[in-house]
């Protein structure tokens, strides 16, 4: 408990170091990219230290928020700065740490106005970083909004051809969600007054309180669905990310796939679920049909696309369906079954839960690996078109392996982290939506089919011969994308370091949830 | 005993890894040493595994470890490894054939540009084939299960650069997962059910529960669609003739001793679920029909195929279907036993046509082969002796096994016997025919020099060609492979003349038609096959059945359709929705614009126009000359008194009164 | 007998003779001419009333005095002010001088 004290500052750190690292980058030099780059990485490894730190000194059993801080901010409208990390968002604020570097470690092929590309990524840092850690709600939503900026600048400057038309349809899109969000945000601060007569935006206050209920409740819980699901993206509200990633910067992609949705399933497990446990278990079959549809929709498009970047997006849209159908299923209302002991239905809920927030972190791992791939081909070959290649294994064995090993992962390969994460949401979720989990199943034999018919057409085959002079992926590339290679082996064969505070967190979100 | 095995036997899978480990990362400088490496790997873990035989053999208890893996809930998960009597005899057949096979290939892949990756992947298949049978729960033998897939996958398009190899790998890989995510569900609702991935506590649980005993069974059928999978059965059996696109020790290995056989490893495993209801357990039933159909199906394909590994994929489908009836109909020990035996004479056969490939120049169509007798004298001698043990001729391993499964199956289900004689007459036949066609008469083309392979290929099949010879016969005697493997309290099949003499009879059924179609008189390099004169039944065998073409149609194309009437559903109307909000805001926008430029800010400009005209006409007035202000000012003054001094009442002026 | 609105009659028309220099003349000197004439009739009245209605007080006649001396400061103002504009603009019609006109 001291030693959690003693770290108060430890989340603060985390937080704005790259918010400082970033007023810094403003103000190097202009002539000297390289000074740039080298500030960039060490704020961005400096951060991911603290991070493994705050990894070490977690108390992993524990379900309690942990270096929290809370002081005043604006006392007179009851906000307050307010971070702290508990099993749920520990696993993400790690993993934005670690891709964040990765990425930044990748952009050193930036030549284009270095200065602003390295700050904005930092303030890209500071806005996920804060929006994992901040327990008061306009904290909470300053930093969601604060994320939004520079990922448009990084889409919008340093993007693809329709640079501008995906940077605004992203910037849009997230920002009508967040509106909504806005709202319900008030709603849920005006309902509630606290023993002193104060009107409160602390988060962890208003779970307890839980002050909406009826239709009030119902709309804030879909006010807040649908910023979520934008974000997430969940289906019918995903093409903007399709075009996202098609044009932005390969780091940029990482980071959006990487990080950026999971603030949505974040937001709907951390606010939507413990906010209105009645409205979750009225809604958690949709959720369940929304999250069907993402997995076989998701996987039935990817497999038409011929752009390998837009074939990896939507691989995400069914990899996320997968962290839907585990959150709804730990939603859904608890049907006692002859036979079935309750103990066992609610712990194949924290199961479908933990496996839907292991979910995005093996997604976050294996997608950033996968965009980094593309773009270390996109590089060379200076397009994505899937046909255009062929049989470049011969060429490239080292980049064939590694794409091979991180497509096999995101196929849900046992024995690397995508399995780990699928085969417990949809264990648990079997015992709850048995549809929805059959259904599903049939989205990972598609999601195997476009992955292996992918390698096939990219990879397999006779060489041909445009790219007879390859270059083999080089030492910087091989160096950013390794961290995420050992994590995905290490967490596929043993994932209790995540799991285990993980487990805690859900554990405790699951039961309180079931009271209702 | 006991201890000991339990110490080392965590080791038998780690020492293939390492290897594929070591190979992988050092392969460029091991070169041909890496053959080593994976061979010191495979044969360290049969000697790891021959003490954990012996020890079952003796009658030892059962070695079960668990050991926590992850805390989910507030459930732990255990993983852990056990080694009973069926682990121990599928880490034999793993491991030793496993071993003679690594051996062979060393000549067989020795002029290969990637001969270490070869190895490599080898290793990696059979550190998951061992996790796989040595599992003590389902999760870890899903992992082994997925992991052979995977090597399954990698070796099958070992040689990539071929676009049919690739397509096999890939169709391999997506059949045997579309059987997979059966046993998944399997899975699932068994830990629905028990809330355990573990085999005892399941099978102790399917036991006692009584309300769910259907669940149960559908469980153990779910289950059953991942062995349908990978043991190739009826429907999804496609893919393994593709399969034979990878190197011929991998089909030996892989494609007939081991991997397709881990579908009947996993039937016999979860006996328990499938034995459940009784008399007439559902699951049985359909794993036993299942069997046969596929048994039958299989034989009638291989008689009119003309490649030489073909001929024997679709034995092997055959034979497994063997296995699934017998276990189906009741007769555990038997499944298992064939199983073995099957291991090694169908081992030995690929391996003798990789010889018969590699000294024929990698020319594998049979009706160009002939009189290899000759050429090839140690890999005719094998190839004869696994060619007799899978007809089923005494004393030779087939023929106890396949006995013991046709027993079982009289006694228990007849129809299905009848499918098992049927499916055993054709399988003398086209083995003959094979026989035949590739050793006997004059070779019919004459532009290939045959000749015969390295000793390092030929000296794993006379070992294998022993132990086809021997391994039933030795097992038989004084039941003792019954004593080791058997479920239950199941009574030892008793030998029966009658029915060893119409098995027999059947094998030489078949093997005299074949004779007499294609020993009496070899046929020659103008002949036609004489099967051709079946005519249209003939087309239909040699294409399969027309499986793949129904496939195509039913499944692929309509996928592949969906595929792109989704995207575009994605691009036209779910985008499009998007898009359309994004114009409609900005028709909205521009009628709002024109709004305010004209309306709303025509008012405010309308108030500054009209000040501005109004002070325009003022200004007349401010001449800014004092004296026009002046001669304003007195004129009013005048007019003022003027109008005073004839109106005004309250003016008084005391002067002018 | 001469009585009070004689002198009224005649500071009136001098009054009004001195309005009119204002008024109609275009030289600036013969404006500041036509202000001392009505600050002159304005004396002949403050003089003619001081004698007929407060006959024992000399109101009248400081007032008198204080005109003329503030008339004359204003005269020497004036003038400068009408040299200067000379000096500028080379003539002294009030009409042109409209510089600063908007």
């Amino acid at each position: 408990m001291q030693q959690v004290l003693r770290n108060e500052w430890l989340l603060t750190a985390i937080v704005f170091l790259p918010l400082l690292g970033a007023i810094v980058t403003l103000a190097l030099p202009k002539g000297r990219p390289a000074v740039v780059k080298m500030w960039a990485t060490v704020i961005a490894f400096v951060t991911l230290v603290l991070c493994v730190y705050m990894y070490a000194a977690f108390a992993k059993g524990s379900a309690e928020m942990q270096f929290a801080t809370s002081r005043p901010w604006i006392p007179s409208i009851g906000v307050s700065y307010h971070l702290g990390v508990d099993g749920l968002s520990m696993p993400l604020v790690a993993l934005t740490g670690l891709l964040t570097f990765v990425s930044i470690l990748y952009s050193w092929i930036i030549n284009e106005r270095p200065k602003e590309y390295f700050a904005f990524f930092l303030l890209l840092e500071t806005g996920m970083m804060g929006t994992f850690c901040a327990l008061d709600f306009v904290l909470f939503y300053v930093f969601w909004e604060i994320s939004l900026v520079p990922m448009y600048f990084l889409i919008g400057i340093w993007g693809g051809p329709r640079r501008e038309y995906a940077a605004i349809k992203f910037f849009l899109y997230t920002l009508v969600g967040s509106v909504a969000m806005l709202l319900a945000i008030l709603a849920l601060y005006f309902s509630y007054t606290g023993p002193n007569g104060k009107h409160t935006f602390d988060v962890i206050t208003l779970i307890t309180a839980k002050p909406l209920a009826g239709r009030a409740a119902m709309l804030a819980f879909w006010a807040f669905y649908l910023s979520f699901a934008i974000k997430m993206p969940a289906f019918p509200f995903h093409t903007w990310l399709p075009d996202a990633h098609v044009e932005a910067p390969t780091a940029g992609s990482i980071i959006l796939a990487g990080v950026l949705l999971k603030m949505g399933t974040y937001g709907l497990v951390r606010f939507n679920l413990p906010l209105f446990p009645q409205q979750s278990q009225e809604c958690a079959w949709i959720l369940a049909a929304v999250g069907v549809i993402a997995i076989i929709y998701g996987s039935l498009v990817a497999m038409a696309q011929s752009d390998l970047k837009k074939l990896v997006a939507y691989s995400s849209v069914g990899h996320m369906g997968f962290v839907m159908i585990g959150i709804a299923a730990a939603a859904a209302p608890l049907v006692d079954v002859p036979g079935v002991s309750r103990e066992l239905l609610l712990n194949a809920k924290v199961t479908a839960l933990n496996g839907a927030t292991l979910q995005m972190v093996n997604h976050g791992l294996i997608t950033g690996a996968l965009f980094l791939l593309v773009g270390v081909l996109y590089e060379r070959a200076h397009h994505r078109n899937i046909d255009g290649f062929g049989g470049l294994m011969v060429k490239v064995p080292v980049y064939a392996a590694i794409l091979i090993y991180v497509s096999l992962a995101s196929l849900g390969l046992p024995g690397l982290c995508g399995f780990v994460g699928e085969f417990l949401a949809l264990l648990g979720t079997f015992a709850i939506f048995k549809l929805a989990a059959g259904l599903s199943v049939i989205g990972i034999v598609v999601t195997a089919a476009y992955f292996l018919w992918m390698l096939q057409r990219v990879l397999l085959g006779p060489l041909n011969e445009r790219y007879k002079d390859l270059m083999e992926i080089n030492a910087l590339e091989k160096w950013a994308v390794a961290p995420l290679l050992i994590l995905i082996f290490i967490l596929g064969v043993y994932p209790a370091p995540v799991l285990d505070p993980v487990n805690a967190a859900m554990d405790h979100l699951v039961r309180n949830l079931m009271l209702f | 005993m006991t201890s000991y095995v339990q110490k080392i036997a965590w080791l038998i899978p780690l020492l293939p890894f390492a290897a594929f480990w070591i190979i992988l990362f050092f392969g460029y400088r091991l070169r041909k040493a890496s053959a080593l490496v994976a061979i010191a790997g495979i044969a360290g873990a049969f000697g790891l595994s021959l003490p954990c035989f012996i020890a079952m053999a003796r009658g030892h208890d059962p070695v079960n470890v668990s050991f926590p893996w992850v805390q989910i809930g507030r459930l732990t998960v255990d993983l852990g490894y056990q080694i009973d009597p069926l682990t121990a005899v599928m880490l034999m057949v793993v491991t030793l054939i496993g071993s003679l096979i690594f051996i062979y290939s060393v000549g067989y892949m020795t002029d290969d540009p990637l001969f270490h990756r070869f190895f490599a992947y080898m290793s990696l298949f059979a550190c998951a084939m061992l996790t796989l049978v040595m599992s003590n729960n389902f999760l870890m033998l899903y992992v082994g299960w997925e992991g052979v897939g995977l090597c399954s996958y990698l070796l099958i398009g070992f040689w990539f650069e071929k676009p049919s190899a690739m397509r096999a790998a890939k169709k391999a890989f997506l059949v045997t997962r579309t059987g997979d995510c059966g046993l998944a569900l399997g899975i699932f609702l068994l830990f629905y059910l028990t809330g355990s991935v573990a085999f005892d506590p399941i099978f102790d649980a399917a036991h006692h529960s009584h309300i769910h005993e259907t669940l149960f069974i559908a469980a153990a059928i779910l289950i059953f669609f991942g062995a349908v999978g990978k043991s190739a059965q009826f429907p999804l059996h496609v893919w393994l003739p593709d399969a034979m696109e990878g190197p011929t020790p991998v089909s030996a290995l892989i494609h007939a001793a081991t991997m397709v056989a881990a579908g009947v490893y996993l039937v016999a495993r979860s006996y328990p679920l499938f034995q459940l209801g009784g008399e007439h357990a559902i699951a049985l039933s359909v794993v036993a029909w299942i069997g046969g159909i596929t048994a039958f199906m299989a034989a009638t394909i291989a008689v009119a195929q003309n490649d030489i590994k073909r001929v024997l994929a679709y034995s092997t489908i055959s034979q497994l279907g063997y296995m699934m009836l017998g276990l189906g109909v009741g007769g555990y020990t038997a499944g298992v036993f064939h199983l073995m035996t099957h291991a090694f004479f169908k081992a030995l056969l690929f391996l003798g046509s990789g010889s018969v490939i590699l000294g024929f120049h990698h020319e594998q169509d049979m009706m160009k082969m002939g009189g290899l007798k000759k050429a090839m004298p140690y890999t005719f001698w094998t190839y004869f002796i696994g060619y007799l043990a899978l007809a089923g001729i005494p004393p030779l391993a087939g023929f106890w096994s396949k006995d013991e499964i046709l027993h079982h199956a009289l006694e228990h289900n007849f129809p299905v016997f009848l499918l098992g004689a049927a499916a055993a007459f054709l399988t003398s036949f086209y083995m003959t025919r094979q026989m035949y066609l590739v050793f006997g008469g004059e070779q019919r083309d004459k532009h290939i020099h045959a000749h015969e392979s390295p000793f390092v290929m030929t000296v794993p099949l006379m070992i294998l060609a022993f132990f086809s010879a021997i391994i039933g016969i030795v097992c038989v005697h004084g039941q003792g492979f019954h004593h080791l493997v058997h479920f239950g309290q199941e009574p030892p099949a008793p030998f029966s003349l009658s029915v060893a003499g119409i098995s027999t009879a059947i094998a030489l059924l078949g093997i005299g038609l074949g004779w007499k179609l294609y020993g009496q008189k070899p046929l020659s390099a103008a002949d036609e096959d004489p099967l051709l004169k079946i005519g249209r039944l003939y087309t239909f065998l040699q294409n399969k059945w027309y499986f793949d073409e129904l496939y195509d149609t039913v499944v692929i194309r309509p996928l592949l359709r969906s595929a792109r009437i989704l995207y575009w559903v994605d691009q036209k109307l779910v985008d499009g929705t998007v898009n359309l909000v994004g114009i409609i805001t900005i028709i909205l926008a521009r009628v709002h614009q024109l709004f305010d430029t004209y309306i709303v800010d025509g008012c405010v400009n309308l108030v500054g126009t009209v000040t501005r005209q109004m002070g325009f006409a003022l200004r007349y007035l401010q001449t800014g000359s004092v004296q026009s202000y002046l001669c304003v000012l007195y004129t009013g003054v005048i007019l003022f008194v003027v109008w005073q001094l004839y109106t005004g009442q309250h003016f008084s002026c005391p002067f002018l009164k | 007998m001469i009585a009070v609105h004689h002198y009224i009659f005649l500071s009136a028309a001098l009054f009004a003779v001195g309005i009119y220099g204002v008024i109609a003349r275009r030289n600036a000197v013969g404006v500041l001419m036509s202000i001392e004439l009505m600050l002159n009739a304005v004396n002949i009245n403050l003089l003619a009333f001081a004698r007929y209605v407060t006959p024992t007080t000399l109101t009248g006649q400081v007032f008198a005095v204080f005109v003329i001396t503030v008339a004359a400061a204003e005269v020497a103002v004036g003038l400068a002010l009408v040299i200067n504009v000379y000096r500028n603009m080379d003539h002294i019609n009030v009409d042109d001088i409209n510089l600063m006109k908007w």
